[in-house]
């Protein structure tokens, strides 16, 4: 099991359109991946609904977990998806 | 004439418009049990087979609807996508699969695990708790594909078209790709509901409480006639052209752009309503004096978490830049009763249009005020154009105090109270005495005073704004205004009868502010009627024992050229 914690940076927190394009990321990768606030109980990072049901707000640490040869590597790729501003316009 | 008799249904109108197309209904909710069984071909399946048909319901709904929001534009389009991704959840699919792998029935299952994310939606509250009507709205058109029912909700309108709905509720309004819609009209509702405000904001005709409406078949060609309360299905070349004649005369009144003012030059500041910045562009091309309501409410709905003071302060800006050296009054939040915000308005009121709404918000989250009169003193000051600021539901001078006290504060140069309580107009003497300027919104003043719904349509001839009791307090306020000298406009939809227009300046209002499209025709009806003339039709008017007495008499004492050309 291979586990990341970073911090949300989209001003919005986890929602609208930055928790649409972590979801895409995540169903792409083909790798099950969980995410949990911290103490909280771990959800499948794929489903939209979850992940904005955990309603993490812009600043806020999330757990990311996944298993297998390629966790380590998409995991990676999420992190640094996480710490950026999703909510900023496109092209900016 | 052609031959047979033309289908003709009645309503209550919204405006004066008219337009002509085919009818595109908004698909009711499914009404289905939840242990209704699946039949696919004429056969009850359950297990494997139930699960293939849901699984295809959901990618059906999910196809359809990134499909959609690929056609829209601007919220529209959003709203769509985001309703998309909810429906293509892997989540959300996989627990209704198994529950439905497990023998329960689809609609249980579907329902089921929806329950389960719009409770955990809910209990997180805010941006979520408002994100549950996206969900719900997956659920209805996943449960209708699945059962083989037409896709509930606003449809996609592929060529320009007639609206027609039970009623439409303000999520309805934010899918409906207004580009393409030529009038609205409603089975229920109510002439001062929102779909007609809104609709009259966007100068389209709308018709509310048209019995049968919903019984016409998609692209049924209708006239839809406002000003005269009539669908008419199937129309025959002469009423199509009948109604072209009209349209054409509405224009040759927009031709008059001139201030407002009586025949014999006495002014009457003429103001358009407006809900956002966009709108205020919008008003910019006419010939509006300037905003005499700024519907602040509309932006927090949109954002649906409160806007941030640098955010609100940006559209205010906005707004007051569209229209510069033009008179701009801003009311305040005015949430609660028929337009609850999530973050704002107190759950589970009994009676909420009685309780905490408008100012009152103030008792339990003064910060919200205080955050809207500073971003509203930005605006003032980066625009250099000062807004006339108003707080709604006054009750008492003391309210009317405190928020003068707090909108001075923040730098605030004109600050004025609306008028809508009876109390206030019983008392506006006292109140004007703390304010600079009131304004009267007739929708509220009528349902407080006549203590009737505003959302209840079939009480509407209780609204009506004619009632002698609602004209006597329209009469107190303004009277106090003129002792006073200081300002008493009227802001709600009454200030949009040509008619009643008249009525309310001869009573001493110095402003009507009213949807853009009703402007022409109120402009035109105060030109042509001295202040003198205006009076003696008030005074008949209040002296009147009925709504429909004082009407009558005011609509016998027009110049009769004007009842001519407004067809009254």
């Amino acid at each position: 099991m291979s586990q990341r914690t970073v911090a949300v940076a989209s001003r919005v927190g986890l929602h609208a359109r930055p928790a649409m394009i972590f979801t895409q990321a995540v169903e792409a990768s083909g790798v099950p991946v969980t995410i949990a606030r911290p103490g909280g109980e771990p959800v499948d990072a794929g489903s939209i609904l979850f992940v904005m049901s955990l309603g993490v707000p812009s600043g806020e640490e999330v757990t990311l977990a996944a298993d297998g040869p390629e966790a380590d590597r998409v995991l990676d790729e999420l992190v640094t998806l996480l710490a950026t501003d999703l909510d900023a316009p496109e092209g900016s | 004439m052609t031959t047979g008799v033309a289908v003709v249904l009645h309503g209550v109108g919204v405006g004066r418009r008219a337009a002509v197309g085919p009818v595109a209904r908004v698909q009711p909710v499914p009404a289905v049990p939840g242990d209704a069984p699946l039949v696919v071909d004429g056969e009850v399946v359950t297990g494997e087979a139930a699960q293939e048909v849901v699984a295809r319901a959901f990618a059906d709904v999910s196809a359809a609807l990134a499909g959609q929001s690929q056609r829209a534009t601007g919220t529209v389009k959003d709203v769509l996508a985001a309703t998309a991704q909810m429906a293509d959840d892997r989540a959300l699919r996989s627990q209704v699969l198994a529950r439905v792998g497990a023998g329960e029935p689809v609609v249980a299952a579907i329902d089921g695990v929806v329950e389960t994310f719009a409770t955990m939606f809910t209990q997180a509250g805010g941006y979520l708790a408002e994100r549950v009507t996206d969900l719900r709205s997956v659920r209805d058109r996943v449960v209708a594909a699945a059962m083989g029912l037409p896709a509930p909700g606003v449809p996609e309108l592929t060529e320009p078209s007639v609206v027609v709905a039970t009623d439409l509720a303000p999520a309805d309004t934010a899918a409906l790709d207004l580009d393409r819609v030529l009038a609205i009209v409603t089975e229920l509702g109510g002439p001062t509901g929102h779909t007609a405000i809104i609709a009259g904001q966007l100068g389209l005709p709308c018709l509310v409480r048209v019995h049968g409406v919903t019984d016409l078949a998609d692209g049924t060609r209708v006239a839809v006639d406002a000003a005269g309360g009539l669908v008419t299905v199937d129309p025959d070349d002469a009423l199509v052209a009948d109604l072209d004649r009209r349209a054409a005369a509405e224009r040759a009144l927009e031709s008059d752009t001139k201030a407002g003012a009586t025949a014999d030059g006495h002014a009457v500041q003429l103001l358009a309503n407006i809900g956002t910045a966009a709108d205020a562009v919008r008003v910019a091309a006419t010939a509006a004096e300037g905003v005499g309501l700024f519907r602040t409410e509309v932006l927090f709905l949109e954002s649906t978490t409160e806007p941030t003071v640098a955010e609100q302060a940006a559209a205010y800006a906005d707004a007051l830049a569209a229209l510069p050296g033009r008179k701009v009054v801003v009311r305040t939040l005015d949430a609660g009763a028929d337009k609850p915000l999530a973050f704002a308005t107190q759950p589970d009121e009994e009676n909420p249009a009685l309780g905490v709404r408008g100012y009152r918000l103030v008792r339990t989250n003064a910060d919200l005020v205080e955050h809207q009169l500073e971003a509203l003193a930005q605006a003032q000051r980066s625009t250099g154009q000062a807004p006339w600021v108003m707080a709604p539901m006054i009750a008492t001078a003391d309210e009317a105090r405190d928020f003068a006290r707090r909108a001075r504060a923040h730098g605030i140069e004109r600050v004025g109270v609306m008028v809508e309580v009876p109390s206030a107009a019983l008392r506006a003497a006292e109140i004007l005495a703390e304010v600079d300027f009131v304004s009267l919104g007739t929708n509220d003043l009528a349902q407080y005073t006549m203590a009737t719904d505003r959302l209840r349509g079939e009480l509407a001839d209780l609204l009506d704004p004619w009632q002698p009791a609602v004209l006597d307090l329209v009469a107190a306020t303004a009277r106090a205004g003129a002792e006073l000298g200081k300002p008493v406009g009227v802001c709600g939809e009454s200030a949009a009868d040509p008619v009643l227009a008249l009525v309310l300046v001869g009573l001493g209002v110095t402003s009507l502010s009213m949807s853009s499209g009703a402007l022409p025709a109120v402009r035109f009806a105060v030109r042509r009627h001295t202040l003198e003339r205006c009076r003696e039709l008030a005074a008949a008017a209040l002296a009147a024992a009925s709504a429909q007495a004082a009407r009558d008499v005011v609509v016998d004492g027009l110049d009769p050229e004007v009842r001519a050309a407004l067809g009254v």
